[in-house]
């Protein structure tokens, strides 16, 4: 097919990967708007989650947001915040959407994620005089953790792919190539700017799902404990439920 | 003349834009709608029997869940520019990205739906004579239907809003309305037709939640219902 060979040719020209157009410039500032904003969005809603879990009250907050962010076209919001008066300070319209759209996986999967705490546990633990603090540190935020991963990773993809829609507007990042590529009707660099974008999607996915794998502490427990047994620990419920998030 | 004047100073609310745009506005919402319905039609009638497909045999429910995420991860602008080679510039390529987010979402939730229709139920059917298919149809199709209306809430409602990124190449529905707003800073027009997406997204979801009550008729008799996050 004459698309996959004029792809091959882009994506293995030098000069597509360097300069401000470049791949190399476009991969760095995708970057850099995701990390700059899964950072915020972290450092916003993460905190909030736990505490609102702690004390059990907010669910209805944590899923009617979730079902906000659901029905909110991403590209409607990049749209309205660049022709507010915020459009005309540089990166920072997209930076809002993109923290805006990462907060409701983080905040739903953090917040359901410490309610799912087995109450048995959080009882005995406050039994056994721990502190509110202690609990949150010891006992919750441990058995919490996976779902608060998943939680972050599910933002991150979605980072990804907001960032490559912040290009419609102007905005930096890898869907530059793709929207440059539609307004020269080449196919070959719509093609190559989309494989770049999905390729970097997917490592995003699956860095996270490596670390998750490394990090999960009960994880790490039940092998231990296999090890100890000599046998194998309870195999882990199949859960198949829908992804928290949305393609964006 | 207030009317007009909204218009000239370009203001986010502006009667006088649905007035004069009244047909532009039916017209991108009935794209919209339409492109909603054909994928989300579509990816129910692929996804049903992937579903049972990934239930009878183990061995395909891996892939099949594994290629569905997989998708799922692929972001939008990506999916349709990927697709725009097979279709050219045609509404196919919006519809065909749309049916493939759909699934990983209605393939998963009627598994669990299926998943979730107690061995009992089956067995007196099995007694009562029923067939496969009848079986099928007849009890475990009902007792999934909660699951597989909330995976369609889902999907309709996350459809309806990633349809606007079809703006790209002209089959956005409303998305085109933005698309071309933001380029001439039109605001009015931004915000009416943003206004009009969320709109669409809310009614669906309540237009499907009503069709699983009137669906579901035993549920509302019980006692307590769970609400599905």
């Amino acid at each position: 097919m004459s698309v996959l060979a004029n792809t091959w040719t882009w994506l293995t020209t030098g000069a597509h990967w360097s300069g401000a157009d470049g791949v190399w410039h476009r991969l760095g500032e995708h970057l850099f708007l995701t990390v700059v904003c899964l950072a915020i969005s972290c450092a916003v809603a993460l905190p909030v989650a736990v505490l609102l879990g702690h004390v059990g009250k907010g669910g209805a907050l944590a899923v009617n947001i979730s079902n906000a962010g659901r029905a909110v076209p991403t590209f409607a919001v990049l749209v309205l915040l660049l022709l507010s008066p915020l459009g005309t300070h540089g990166s920072w319209p997209t930076i809002i959407a993109l923290v805006l759209f990462a907060i409701p996986p983080l905040l739903t999967n953090a917040y359901v994620g410490m309610r799912e705490v087995d109450r048995d546990v959080v009882e005995a633990a406050r039994g056994m005089g721990m502190t509110g603090r202690q609990l949150i540190g010891r006992v919750e935020l441990p058995l919490a953790f996976p779902l608060i991963l998943t939680g972050v990773r599910t933002a991150a993809v979605q980072v990804v792919a907001t960032t490559t829609l912040a290009a419609l507007p102007g905005g930096g990042g890898l869907g530059r190539i793709i929207t440059a590529g539609f307004r020269l009707t080449d196919t070959a660099q719509v093609v190559s700017g989309a494989l770049l974008v999905a390729a970097l999607a997917l490592l995003v996915e699956g860095a996270f799902v490596a670390v998750e794998r490394l990090l999960d502490p009960r994880r790490r427990r039940t092998r231990i404990a296999d090890r100890k047994t000599g046998g194998r620990g309870p195999a882990a419920p199949e859960k198949v439920l829908p992804p928290v998030g949305n393609p964006a | 003349m207030a009317g007009q004047n909204c218009l000239i100073t370009n203001e986010w609310i502006c009667g006088e834009y649905v007035r004069t745009r009244g047909q532009e506005l039916t017209d991108a919402t009935l794209q919209h709608v339409g492109i909603t319905l054909a994928s989300v039609a579509i990816g129910l009638l692929v996804a049903f029997p992937l579903a049972l497909l990934a239930r009878r045999w183990r061995g395909v429910a891996g892939p099949v869940l594994g290629l569905t995420t997989i998708l799922y991860t692929v972001p939008s602008l990506a999916m349709f520019s990927l697709l725009v080679p097979v279709f050219g510039l045609s509404v196919a390529v919006v519809v065909t990205g749309l049916v493939l987010y759909s699934l990983t979402i209605l393939v998963r939730n009627i598994l669990a739906g299926l998943a979730s229709v107690p061995e009992e139920a089956r067995e007196a059917a099995r007694g009562m004579g029923y067939g496969p298919v009848r079986l099928l149809f007849g009890v475990e199709l009902p007792l999934a239907l909660p699951a597989l209306m909330a995976g369609l809430r889902i999907t309709t409602v996350s459809t309806v809003s990633l349809t606007t990124v079809g703006a790209i190449i002209g089959y956005g529905g409303l998305g085109n309305l933005i698309y071309e707003g933001m380029h001439s800073f039109f605001k009015a027009q931004v915000l009416t037709a943003s206004a009009l997406c969320v709109a669409l997204a809310v009614l669906a979801d309540l237009a499907l939640l009503l069709l699983q009550r009137l669906l579901t008729p035993w549920a509302r008799a019980g006692k307590r219902k769970k609400v599905a996050a």
